[in-house]
Parts: C-alpha cells; structure tokens; sequence
C-alpha cells in the first residue's frame, strides 16, 4: 500500500509504464497504418499466458519467460499482420472495429475455452518481492523493476528510431506513407516489421502486468479502453504523446483510487474525455 | 458598377509557406471573371477563404459590402454565395434528383421539415426536376451518384451550386478532367445564366478562359500578377514569363 | 456490385407509402404473438433491442455518427423508468415519456462532445462516457441498487388494460405496440426533407454547409433523438422485466448492439429489426448451450463478414464511409 503521496505517485508511474508498454504498438498501428485495432490487448494476454503458464508448467524462471513472451506475441503478431490485418489498412473505420472486436471475442473465448476462465497466478521470484527504500521512501521491488524495464525500452526504441535507417524508414512512413513508397520505402514492410515489434511489446508487456493488472481471459476487453484512451489523448503515432498520456492516466487513476476511492473509476474517463477536448488532435501530433 | 464580392489584403499561411499574400481583389456584380494561374499558386486556397471553409491569416472579405470574414460556410450560403469544387465533392449514396432536391429544400428554408416526406413538396420537386433537365441529367436522375460518369459528376457539381439561386457563383474548375465535346455543354450552360448572377471561375483551359470570361485576374505564388481584359492579358509579358518559366521547367 | 443506393425508395424520392413487403413484416410480428405463445419473453426482448438498434440506427446509418455507447440512454431511460417504478409511479406510459427524456437529456448534454472530432474520436468519447455513466451507476448504488439492481419494481397496467403476466403475453403486445408506434415516427423524420439532408450530411458533411445546412445542429438533433427513442427502448426493458441491472450500461451492450445493426443492415430502418431477431434468436440456442462456443462463433462470423460480404451487407457501410479520401 502506498501510504504517501511520493509512494502514490510512484506506484502510478509504475501503472502508466505499463501501459505505455502495451498501448505503444497500438500507437503505432494506429498512427502508421490508421488502423483501429480493438484487438490490441490480446497480445498483451497471449504474452501473459506464456509467461504464467511457462511458469507454472515448464518450470522456466520468470525473467527467461519474459522474452519467451515477446517472441510469442510477436510471431503471432507477425502471422496475423500478414494473412489478415494487412487486407483492411484501406477499410472504413467501422470495419476495422467489427473486424478488431471479432477477434477479440475469439481471443477471449478460445482462451476460456482452453484455460478457463480463472485468474491466472504469477509467482515473482524472491529477488523481485518486497520493497526497498529510495530517498527516505518505500517502493516496491517489482515496481521498480518495472519501470526500469519500460524505460530501457523505451531508450532502445529512441536509439532505434533515431538512429538506424529502418527507423528513419518508420518515421517517414508516419509521415507519409504515399510519399515514402513514392521514394522506394517498402512501406509494406514497415507496416510489417512494426506490427511485429507492437505486439511482441504489448506481449511484453501483458507478462510483466500479471502481478498490476492481473491476467483472465477477459483482460482483452477490460483494459482495452484505457488502451485506446493513452493513444487517442496521446496521439497515435508517436512515442511521446501516449508515454505523457500514459503516466497521466496512471497517476490519476492510482491516486484517485486511493483518495477517493468512491469516484476514481469516473475522474479518470472525465479527465481522459477533457483532454481529448482540450487537445483534439492528442497531446503530441505526429507531423502530417 | 458596384463590387459585389471585395476582399482586402486577405492572407493566409501555413507554418512556413505563405499560402496568400495580400490579396485584394474585386469582383463586379453580373461579371463573368476568371482566375488563372500556375498550379500551386492558391486559387483554390482563395475561393476556400472566399467561401469560410478555411479562415484567413490576415484580411478581410466583403459580401454587398458587408464584412464576412469571420461568418462560417453555411451563413455565407444563405447571403447568397454558392461554390463547385475542383474535387468532386457530391454524395455518393443519394441520386441526382435527391442532390438537386437537398439544395433546393435548403435554400427554401425546409432542411428541418421532418413531418412529411420528401414526395410532398411538390413545388421543389418540379424546380429541381427542370434544373436537371437544364443540366442534360434528365435520363440520370434516379441514378446514385456514385455511379455516375465523371463527366456528369461535373454537370451535377453545377447543377447543385445553381439550385441555391446564388448572387455569387464560384467555379472551381468547372469542366476538368472532361474531354472536350463535353466541356461545351458546361459552359453553354454557364453562358446562358442571367446577369443577376456574378461568377467567378477559375480554369486552366485558355480557350474557354479567353472566349467566355469579361475579366481576368491571374494569381501566382499567393499574389496577384495581373487583371485586366482577355487582350491585355494576353499582352502581358509577365503572365508569358510565369506560364512559359513553368513550361520550361516541367 | 450493388446496383442501388440503399435509400429507403429504391431509385425514386422519399415517401411515407408502405410497401408490402413492410406490411407483412408487421403482420408477421402480430402473427407471432399467436403462433409462438411460449417464446413471448425472448420475442419481447427481440423487438425492445430492436428498438434499440433503430435508434442506432438513426444516427449511424442515417447520419454517419459511429457511436459504442448508445448504451448510455438506454440505461439512463431504463433506471428512469426502474426508479419511478420503485417509488410508487407505476403508470408505465408516463414512465416511458419519462424515459424517453432523459435518454434525450443525456444525448443532448453529451451531444457536444461527440459531435466534436471524425470517427476515432467519437467511438472513444461514446465508451467513455458510457463507461463514466456505468461507473457512476456502480457508485451510486444506494440509488441504482448497484450491481443486485432494481428489482421491487411495481409496473401498473398498460393503459390501465392488461396486466404483466408471466408468459409474457401483455409484455409481448406492450412491447410491439410501442415499437410500432415509434418506428412510425421514426419512418417519418428518414423520409422527410430532414431525413433527406442526414444522409447527405452522412455523405459529405462539408458540402452540406456548402449548401447553407447548419450540419452540427441538424446532428445535434438527431443524436437528441436517437437518445429519446434508446431511452425508451431501455424503459421498454426495465417495464417488462421488471428489472434493471448494470448491464444496460455496460460497453458490451452497445457492441451487441453495433454487431446487430451491421448484420443486418445500416440505414434502412429495418435493418436493426432484422439484425435484432436474427441475432438474438441465434443467441437464444446457441448461447445456452455454452456461452464460450458462442462467443467465439460470433467472433468468428465477425471476422469473415468483414472479409467476405464487402458487397453485402456491410457494402452500405463501405460506400457510407468511403465519402471520405483521407488526406494522406
């Protein structure tokens, strides 16, 4: 339990982290390939179940699930990109949710179906339980350790993006698609590679969030607002704008929990609805 | 003759490029004015401002002396301006007759009539019925828009713009894209309106600029270069300078 | 390739005759209160959600407006009508205008949120809103009754005639005569010079301003409208179960919803009726059986009617939204 304002505040970085994490390769879905994908959490879940079943019934250390995790919601990612997302980037909108939210109702039911509808247990090992002291404050271990992941990734994907020619071909593809195919960028890959990576991170992601945001079948559809929310309030297609949107919602939604608990579920979507108000186009515009 | 449509210093930027620069222009009532120019030179940006769909950075729009600058898309409509598009801007899922009659009911004030259906009003059915015909789309009118050839996507353009009875009627490339048989239907059409009706246009076609228009302005890189009668442009050398310079670079 | 616009007429203006095909849909509905006496609950139910889908409708298929969170007013409308009942007003008729406001009152108050912004925007602020109205609900349990819900409702009689039995047979002939008479006005308001300008607002919104309409009013209205008719439609619900929970708030109503229309057809009116039935007749057996089965054949049809009907049923919704190049 947090107990202070420092302890609240840290515990919704942590929170925000791990939805910047997850809702970072819907961000980019949605901003490169304008595609609503509703079925953006399933990644999330399909990593998780890796890492809580690896576990559980491969005996594999927590922190090797983890990778295990990226690759598989990755490789699912891959496999759904190229066989079917990739069919409806020209769609309307309304069909890329039908579509979005049929997979996702499929997701869901196969997993009850296979797994059953229950929680799923994660047992952290030792050196990741308790809390330690930072600065005069009590912060937990995994938490920490949470944000240490998110932020290092979020280093690699800066040092990506800035620095290697795939990611100046990702930002120009953001850009303008048109164009950069005009100049002989395989936006197709792009599309490809960056899906990819999205899903392998929101897989990532969905491991790391057994212990926060605990993992069932229906976790899909349960934080698939608060999803879709970061990237809209934040601005789909770019890093910056759901990371501040993120840690905004993650605060809040902590904070509000712990002081006022009665209404903290309502400030949150009055907040995330007076921002996207306040800036219709997200927080950050990616430049079009 | 009184300036029917008058903008002063009117601008307009984006970030850094600087869509219009002070431009001030006059149009005369019953005038039949063309606006030409090099692509990229903010014709379309210009009747944008003209109509209220895209505000200015700086100056001011008179309608009949009037300020609109600020007044938005609709009001502007309603004091009697009415505008085509270079794009084709129609409904895709509505016919022709069903165009013509939404712009017809608009314009006699019936938009907000829920209780009757649209059969019942027999007087708009008929005007927009004899505009059709006027517009050769008599055969089409019960064809969704959609599916309909480009070159009569064109007429419907116009065919809609005039059942607003507008005072003010700006033509965006009225006949673009249409081969040339056709392009003499839409502007016998626009030949024949009345004197009460002042239009503007703007056309790349230098025949039909020349044989129909009283007026010319020529509009390059946001200002305006020259106005003045079909011959003196002509005579112009720096209209030649700014069509050929584009020629030589092409 | 479809040969016409889904217009209510088929190639000709707009007008108020009833085809036939219209008339044996509703002597159908009559007929199947004779014909199917023991399953009136379920085609109760069929006819209050399609109702529901009608208001849907309204706004997605007539006036462009994607929204996931009609749910709002056909919540607000049920507890409406679940509250007075509660507190002694058991007229029902009174209840359902009573609803019928509210629903209209909670369209209009958030209509200037989601008429701001294109479709992205407005499908986020259309879940949120209905999930802040939930949430609300949730809280305020004292009231709503939380997530036991209202349920020593006491419903008087319809017109003071029938009371509600179980079979569900005053439910049934209750449900289909509001439905009908509602669907009327309905009908009208799509038919009319006002319907007529919807679609082109649906079409081009800004070349309706180009032609002098005043577009954010004219949706304005129409979303105020819808929010009446789902607030009915959720009073409907809360009358003839005597009951209301959370879930008339909940987000997968509205999904159920949106799946219903899209099956069966968007901007014609009746596709929400068809959508409605069909749907929930499949759910009825199919769901009973194993809810898991369900939802994943659901899932499933989802994704290939999106793959495989582009010229079917979803073809409206691709021509209604094509209007749109994105500048790109």
């Amino acid at each position: 339990m947090p107990g202070s304002l420092p302890g609240v505040l840290f515990d919704g970085i942590a929170y925000g982290s791990l939805l910047f994490l997850i809702s970072l390769g819907l961000s980019v879905t949605m901003g490169l390939m304008s595609f609503i994908n509703l079925a953006h959490g399933a990644f999330a879940m399909a990593g998780g179940y890796v890492c809580a079943l690896g576990m559980e019934r491969l005996g594999i250390p927590f922190l090797a699930t983890l990778p295990l995790a990226f690759l598989a919601a990755a490789a699912a990612g891959a496999l759904l990109e190229r066989t079917l997302y990739r069919r409806l980037y020209r769609r309307s909108p309304l069909e890329q949710v039908l579509f979005s939210l049929g997979l996702t109702l499929m997701a869901v039911a196969a997993t009850t179906w296979v797994f059953g509808p229950g929680h799923q247990p994660v047992r952290l090992p030792g050196f990741l339980l308790g809390q330690v002291r930072v600065l005069g404050i009590d912060l937990g271990v995994y938490r920490l350790f949470l944000v240490g992941v998110v932020v290092l990734i979020a280093l690699l994907l800066a040092a990506l993006l800035r620095g290697t020619r795939l990611g100046a071909r990702i930002r120009a593809s953001v850009d303008d698609a048109q164009t950069s195919a005009g100049l002989g960028i395989d936006v197709e890959g792009v599309f490809f590679l960056t899906f990819t990576l999205g899903s392998g991170l929101a897989g990532l992601g969905g491991a790391l969030a057994i212990d926060v945001l605990g993992l069932d079948p229906t976790f899909p559809l349960k934080y698939l607002v608060y999803f879709l929310l970061v990237v809209v309030v934040g601005g789909a297609g770019t890093i910056a704008g759901p990371l501040v949107a993120s840690l905004v919602l993650g605060v809040f939604d902590v904070a509000g929990k712990y002081y006022v608990p009665g209404i903290g579920a309502f400030v949150i979507y009055g907040l995330m609805i007076a921002l996207l108000l306040l800036f219709p186009g997200g927080l950050r515009r990616s430049a079009r | 003759m009184s300036a029917v449509l008058r903008t002063v210093r009117l601008s307009r930027r984006w970030g850094a490029l600087q869509a219009l620069r002070e431009v001030s222009f006059t149009l005369e009532a019953g005038a039949r004015h063309a606006l030409i120019g090099p692509n990229g030179a903010g014709k379309t940006t210009f009747v944008n401002l003209l109509t209220g769909v895209v505000p200015p950075t700086a100056g001011e729009v008179f309608l009949d002396g009037q300020p609109i600058t600020w007044l938005p898309p609709d009001l502007r409509v309603r004091r009697g301006m009415a505008r085509t598009f270079q794009i084709t801007n129609l409904f895709p899922n509505l016919t022709v007759l069903e165009a013509v009659m939404l712009a017809v009911c608009e314009r006699n004030g019936l938009g907000w009539r829920w209780r009757s259906p649209v059969t019942a009003c027999g007087e708009q059915i008929e005007e927009a019925r004899r505009i059709v015909r006027d517009l050769f789309l008599a055969e089409d009118a019960d064809t969704p828009t959609r599916i309909l050839p480009y070159g009569k996507q064109r007429l419907l353009e116009i065919a809609v713009a005039l059942a607003l009875r507008p005072r003010v009627l700006l033509l965006d490339e009225p006949a673009a894209g249409i081969p040339g048989g056709q392009r003499q239907e839409i502007f016998s059409v626009l030949t024949g309106l009345p004197r009460e009706v002042t239009i503007l246009f703007i056309e790349h076609d230098v025949d039909l600029v020349f044989r129909f228009a009283d007026r010319i302005s020529v509009l390059a890189s946001g200002s305006i270069l020259a106005e003045g009668s079909a011959k003196e442009i002509a005579a112009d050398a720096r209209v030649r300078e700014v069509y050929l310079g584009e020629a030589r670079d092409a | 390739m479809r040969t016409q616009s889904r217009a209510v007429t088929v190639g000709r203006l707009p007008d108020l005759r009833w085809r036939p095909v219209e008339i044996v849909f509703w002597a159908a509905a009559v007929a199947a209160f004779f014909l199917f006496p023991r399953y009136l609950v379920l085609g109760s139910q069929i006819l209050i959600t399609g109702l529901f889908a009608v208001s849907l409708d309204l706004i997605l298929g007539y006036a462009g407006v994607v929204s996931l969170g009609q749910a709002a007013m056909f919540g607000g409308g049920a507890y409406t009508a679940g509250l007075l009942a509660t507190h002694g007003w058991s007229e029902p008729i009174s209840g359902l205008l009573a609803a019928a406001a509210v629903g209209a009152g909670i369209a209009f108050a958030t209509s200037f949120l989601v008429l701001r912004g294109g479709d992205l925007t407005r499908l986020i602020v259309t879940l949120g809103i209905g999930l802040m109205l939930y949430e609300l609900a949730n809280q305020a349990a004292t009231i709503t009754g939380g997530v036991d819900g209202l349920s020593d409702m006491v419903v008087g009689n319809p017109m003071g005639l029938f009371a509600f039995d179980l079979a569900g047979r005053t439910a049934y002939a209750y449900s289909l005569a509001v439905l009908f008479a509602v669907f009327c006005l309905c009908r009208r308001v799509v038919r009319s010079p006002f319907g007529l300008s919807l679609r082109g607002i649906r079409d081009r919104p800004e070349r309706m301003s180009a032609l002098g309409a005043p577009v954010r009013r004219r949706l304005t209205a129409v979303y105020t409208l819808a929010g009446a008719v789902a607030g009915l439609a959720g009073a409907l619900l809360a009358q003839t179960t005597q009951f209301v929970g959370l879930e008339v708030l909940g987000f997968s109503r509205s999904a159920e919803l949106l799946i219903m229309l899209v099956l069966g057809g968007t901007g014609l009116l009746y596709g929400g009726l068809v959508g409605a039935a069909v749907f929930m007749i499949a759910q009825h057996f199919l769901s009973g059986v194993n809810p898991v089965y369900w939802q994943f054949w659901l899932g499933l049809l989802l994704v290939l009617a999106v793959f495989f009907t582009p010229g079917g049923i979803l073809g409206t919704l691709a021509s209604t939204w094509y209007r749109r190049r994105r500048p790109r």
